[in-house]
């Protein structure tokens, strides 16, 4: 167990607390620059949606974790973001001009949405985002001359100063990298300087925060204004990834995926937002292993515990049937859901946590160190 | 000129007079104290100070400057700090944290300059982080540096609460009610602590108050209110003798 | 004008579907202050229930009606147990995420048991119309109307008349403060949470001849009855009621006199213009900390 000695202010002030985390941060970066050169195609693609997904999870903690505004309307933003890209791109601007643009226009949206939603609290605050990703939506649709509305928009490949970098290439998955990186820092530098600590103000106590001299008004707006910024960067890389982008790609249910990646990573932490994100990436391949892999796994171990032949098969089968049972995901993501928030409320950082905590301590780690004090039901209404 | 004034304010909630037409004006340097029973409208007179109510009629003066007008946010950057009744601290974040809030009146730095960090933002923390080392040491709050506000007691709580006003830097400190919900001990250091901010930091008090002999220990002048109304006004001494005061609120 | 009146009608028989659902909202959140995502979902489930009981077994409609709304209730007592219980006062979003999360797996589970096609039952107010001089108003949805208003007096007088309704809205101001006060705080929020899932079957069994059952009638219904439930002010059993017919009556007007596609925006245009004037719906409390 590491004790840290505090001699400076610096200490307090740096991201990287001790020389440990250089050690095992930079493990990881090595691991993940290797990675395009290790693994297989397959692999790197998800590992390029977890980076985008990482971004925007980034982007929902700055709002929702860290300002307290909750938001079911990111993959409004998302959508922004991408149909910028692909449009500008057809008009031929290149990516270095169309990526910040994409980054700014959304992030102007994104401050409009933060007006109207500055006496917004609580569950009112949610349906109105809702209510603005349902009106982007339709607007997608609607405006033909510049979204192709329901037909949708092919997006060529990125091209970088002359050079063209196609979706499935290592460059892209390094461009990903580069711009989650850029993100991640830019997220903590905000979090350990005046503004950051003002956003966090409005979460606790909007009245200390006034008597302390922040302009709740502007905070929100900046909040909202950079949430969207950043999902609208991840956007433009969306939209490079999938090749082809319509309106029916970027409905609630994309909005309930970005939410449940701060939820199952946990809120607080940059960390929850990569481990959400890498969660929500896998739910898709672990459902393809449930319909192909597990019947026969399942068949193979019966057998070699003595079934019947017959009998093997006929498991199989069963489990075959409700692998591609039509709306298993559904099931699936509604009961991921419902397990995290009862048993695990800090998400999978919060685990990680635990079993960091139970190694540090060991043999001395309780489980009720993290036990939740029983709450009972307060009004939020008088906030 | 004189440092701050309230004249002739009133609020009034539909028919309710929560505060009817108060003047009252405090010197600089001096340590002033308001009392009166539950419902007097001596938070009420706090909030309207700090602005998260607005008057409906009357005016504040703060160092010649109309100040009845001015957004709520805009009051600390002023020279205007408060602390609140039933504790407003961050629950989830740990005292350091509440405290730099406190520094928020006095940050310079930009949000382009703190997303990138550039060392311009580095030396701003730095020297906020040293004035707050500066009250922590003042109230002697070292021991609680790195930990949540959620885990501590009641008492330490007031005390950072104060300690958070003071990291703004105020010319005039509202307290309200200083000493509600401490022992004996922690009256007595929470009386040294009132009359310190004054003769060493140089900060004007004005607070609310029902511990007599707190009261009566730190306060130059002492203010009277019952529904709303000024009762007496005058030195503590003379304030408790007044006979409208002792019907209303002291007792015989 | 006929037109008009016509599309008017149409519009509160809608509006009333949206307000039942808004008022189950809105009956959860008076008495825990939890927003029940799933609400839809629990109108389609009942929906489901009847088709069981009438469609699969033959029984009587009313019979049929009655068994659904006591199923019903019984499996939102069950869904308190389980689900909601264990979270109750930690902060609101966890629990609005949760039923979401339910919202999705009743749908998938009621796809995997029913099957995904468009169910259908006899009902009394299957066929038939009353005319109104050139006016043509179909039972189905008059019944619709009629239930709405009954079941939105009577769950109003419930709520502030009663010493159960008084002992709900405690609950949900301050549980603990409940507590010491002697409310079964834990009987309390069961209740809701039955009577929530049997108003949720009611509007299922009713709008099933309008409808048709099938699993993904609960979200596209319930999405469009949230802003009905915000509109009108989450907190008040009127304000469901208003905020519903609002958003039906916006919504069948908006398709007859607007082009394509303004029916669906129309109304989330419209409630975000009536949030941003009063930020707490329009019967809504507005209420404020006293620091």
């Amino acid at each position: 167990m590491r004790f840290v000695f505090k001699t400076d202010y610096d200490q307090d002030i740096r991201i990287l607390k001790h020389s440990g985390y250089w050690w095992s941060y930079g493990v990881l970066l090595a691991i993940l620059v290797a990675a395009p050169f290790l693994l297989g195609s397959y692999l790197q693609s998800q590992l390029v949606f977890v980076f985008i997904y990482a971004i925007v999870g980034v982007a929902l903690m700055i709002l929702t974790g860290f300002t307290g505004q909750a938001s079911l309307g990111h993959a409004a933003f998302l959508a922004i973001g991408a149909y910028t890209a692909g449009f500008l791109q057809q008009l031929g601007v290149p990516f270095i001009v169309y990526f910040p643009v994409a980054a700014i226009l959304t992030g102007l949206v994104g401050a409009l949405v933060g007006f109207p939603a500055l006496r917004l609290q609580g569950i009112y605050l949610v349906i109105a985002t809702i209510a603005f990703a349902f009106i982007v939506e339709e607007i997608l649709a609607r405006w033909e001359s510049v979204t192709h509305g329901n037909e949708g928009m092919r997006v060529r490949a990125l091209d970088l100063v002359g050079f063209p970098v196609p979706r499935d290439s290592a460059a892209f998955y390094f461009l990903c990298l580069l711009v989650l990186v850029g993100v991640i820092l830019l997220a903590l530098n905000l979090l350990r300087s005046p503004t950051g600590r003002a956003f966090v103000a409005i979460r606790d106590s909007e009245t200390a925060g006034k008597s302390m001299g922040i302009d709740l008004a502007a905070y929100k707006v900046k909040s909202f204004a950079i949430s969207a910024a950043i999902t609208g960067m991840a956007g433009v890389l969306f939209a490079h990834k999938m090749t082809f982008i319509s309106p029916e790609m970027f409905t609630l249910l994309l909005s309930i995926e970005f939410i449940m990646v701060i939820i199952i990573g946990g809120a607080f932490g940059v960390h929850g937002a990569i481990l959400g994100a890498i969660f929500m990436v896998m739910v898709d391949p672990f459902l393809t292993a449930l319909k192909d892999d597990v019947p026969v796994l399942a068949a193979s171990i019966a057998s070699s515990f003595g079934m019947a032949q017959e009998a093997a098969a006929q498991l199989q089968d069963r489990f075959a049937k409700v692998g591609s049972a039509a709306g298993l995901k559904g099931a699936i993501y509604g009961l991921i859901i419902i397990m995290f928030i009862l048993f695990e409320p800090y998400g999978l950082y919060g685990r990680w946590l635990k079993v960091k905590l139970f190694f540090q301590l060991f043999p001395l780690y309780k489980r009720a160190t993290f036990k939740r004090q029983k709450t009972y039901v307060k009004s939020e209404r008088n906030r | 000129m004189s440092f701050f004034t309230v004249d002739g304010i009133s609020l009034q909630f539909g028919g309710l007079k929560a505060v009817d037409n108060v003047s009252f004006s405090v010197a600089k340097g001096e340590i002033f104290t308001i009392i009166g029973p539950n419902g007097a409208g001596k938070t009420s007179i706090f909030n309207l100070i700090s602005r998260l109510y607005s008057p409906t009629s009357g005016k504040l003066l703060f160092e010649d400057r109309d100040i009845t007008e001015v957004p709520p946010h805009q009051i600390a950057k002023l020279g205007i700090a408060r602390t609140f009744q039933n504790i407003e601290l961050f629950e989830n974040a740990t005292m350091l944290a509440n405290l730099l809030v406190g520094r928020h009146c006095h940050a310079t730095t930009q949000l382009w300059q703190e997303m990138l960090f550039l060392p311009s933002v580095r030396h701003a923390e730095k020297a906020h982080r040293r004035k707050v080392e500066e009250v922590i040491e003042f109230l002697d709050l070292q021991a609680y540096r790195d930990k949540l506000i959620a885990g501590l007691p009641y008492g330490v709580r007031k005390v950072i609460e104060m300690a958070r006003a003071l990291c703004s830097e105020p010319k005039l400190i509202l307290l309200d009610e200083p000493s509600s919900g401490l022992n004996v001990e922690e009256t007595d250091d929470m009386s040294f602590w009132i009359r310190d901010i004054r003769s060493e930091l140089g900060i004007t008090v004005l607070m609310v108050e029902h511990d007599m002999t707190l009261v009566n220990r730190v306060s130059d002048r002492v203010l009277a209110l019952n529904y709303g109304k000024v009762l007496a006004s005058g030195t503590p001494s003379e304030v408790q003798a007044h006979p409208d005061v002792i019907a209303a609120y002291l007792g015989a | 004008m006929l037109d008009f009146i016509q599309q008017l009608v149409s519009g509160i028989a809608l509006g009333c579907v949206y307000g039942l659902i808004a008022l189950g909202f809105v009956l959860i959140y008076k008495a825990t202050e939890v927003v029940n995502f799933a609400q839809g979902d629990l109108m389609m489930l009942g929906g489901f229930f009847v088709f069981t009981f009438i469609g699969l077994m033959g029984l009587d409609y009313w019979l049929g009606f009655l068994f659904a709304v006591c199923g019903m209730a019984v499996f939102g007592m069950a869904t308190e147990r389980i689900l909601v219980r264990p979270i109750l006062g930690y902060p609101q979003f966890s629990i609005v995420m949760a039923t979401i999360g339910l919202g999705y797996f009743l749908r998938s589970i009621a796809g995997m048991i029913w099957g995904t096609d468009d169910l259908r039952i006899e009902t009394p107010f299957s066929a038939g119309v009353l005319k109104i001089g050139d006016l043509v108003l179909a039972h189905d949805k008059l019944s619709v109307i009629v239930a709405t208003v009954i079941l939105c007096a009577v769950l109003y007088a419930f709520f502030n008349y009663t010493r159960m309704g008084t002992a709900m809205r405690a609950t949900s101001e301050n549980m603990l403060a409940a507590y010491y006060m002697g409310i079964p705080v834990k009987r309390v929020v069961s209740l809701i949470w039955a009577i929530s899932a049997a108003v949720a079957a009611c509007a299922g069994v009713l709008l099933a001849p309008i409808t048709f059952i099938h699993s993904n009638v609960g979200l596209v219904l319930g999405l469009k009855a949230f802003p009905a439930a915000v509109l009108g002010g989450f907190g008040s059993i009127p304000g469901a009621l208003v905020g519903g017919l609002i958003i039906g009556v916006i919504e069948s007007l908006a398709g007859f006199y607007l082009p394509q596609g303004w029916k669906d925006i129309a109304p989330y245009i419209v409630l975000l213009v009536v949030l941003v004037v009063r930020p707490h719906g329009l019967f809504g409390p507005s209420m404020r900390k006293k620091v």
